[in-house]
């Protein structure tokens, strides 16, 4: 059950989510200088089963979970949940009324 | 993650801060552990169906082993049960994870509590927070029902997956938070031997 997948793929993915929610100068962030050096600093254990080194791989791997599942999540939210509030005029149109119109202009209108 | 608006509700880490430094229920330790435990009466994967039989076969599955583990590792008795009272949680289960529990602290159970009101299993959320399952693994046995619906009948992408995608973000949130509250990280520096 706790078979992770490999630490390059995971950095590679957190990094992937860096560039789609920082464009294209995220190499510049200080976010990407941060994971980048998380992970090297996890690389270097004589250790076989190193356990800071699986619970920060684990704690890496809830972090890329967190921003894809966040991206995906506001992708779907915005494609089928999102149109927003509409204008009083719209809300007329939809069931084929007209807002009146008020030639001195409303009271509190300037 | 925001750009030109800011969406409080993808804030997830912000918000169990704010609900740590806040805690506007006004609860200590004690009370949120005390009702993290309650919920192991109802927890989802004690609970077993009948039928369909794919269904009943899936969970013995899936979630036995999750069982399994759980009982192994804290030396307990839980169980599953496929009548409507639940499982009869032992007394002596409950106080092993009471002490264990105890030893977070106060912003570790906040997210804890979090991650077992979304997950609806503290057993599940043991495993995630024990590291013994991944987030996506967690939210896959998690929504094991569901999950086999959509095998049966078809994936709907604006419930299904909006759903799995913010249930996976909000557990992924509620699991960092725990780690990060509780975790101390130190390296040794070694020399290397020529």
């Amino acid at each position: 059950m706790a078979a992770l997948s490999s630490p390059l793929r995971v950095c590679r993915g957190i990094l992937k989510e860096l560039r789609s929610s920082k464009g294209p100068g995220y190499k510049q962030t200080l976010a990407y200088y941060f994971v980048l050096d998380q992970f090297r600093k996890n690389q270097v254990t004589n250790e076989r089963h190193c356990r800071a080194r699986r619970e920060a791989l684990h704690a890496s791997h809830s972090y890329l979970c967190l921003l894809a599942s966040t991206r995906h999540h506001l992708t779907l939210h915005k494609l089928f949940h999102g149109k927003g509030e509409r204008e009083p005029e719209q809300v007329a149109r939809l069931v084929g009324l007209q807002l009146p119109t008020q030639p001195g202009g409303k009271g509190w209108e300037k | 993650m925001q750009k030109d608006t800011l969406k409080f509700y993808t804030m997830h880490l912000t918000t169990l801060c704010n609900t740590a430094l806040d805690n506007p229920t006004q609860r200590d330790k004690g009370q949120i552990i005390a009702a993290g435990l309650k919920f192991l009466e109802t927890d989802t994967i004690c609970y077993r169906v009948e039928e369909p039989p794919g269904l009943v076969e899936l969970q013995k599955n899936e979630w036995d082993p999750v069982l399994d583990w759980i009982e192994k590792r804290y030396n307990v008795l839980i169980g599953s049960s496929s009548n409507i009272m639940g499982p009869q949680i032992p007394k002596e289960t409950k106080d092993t994870f009471h002490q264990h529990l105890r030893s977070y602290n106060f912003w570790a159970l906040t997210g804890l509590e979090f991650i077992i009101t979304q997950l609806k299993s503290l057993v599940l959320s043991f495993g995630l927070v024990d590291r013994h399952l991944t987030v996506e693994q967690a939210v896959l046995l998690s929504r094991l029902e569901e999950e086999y619906q959509i095998q049966r009948w078809g994936n709907v992408e604006w419930a299904h997956d909006y759903d799995m995608y913010e249930l996976r973000s909000r557990t992924a949130a509620g699991a960092l938070f725990v780690h990060l509250s509780s975790e101390s990280s130190t390296v040794k520096h070694k020399l290397l031997q020529d």
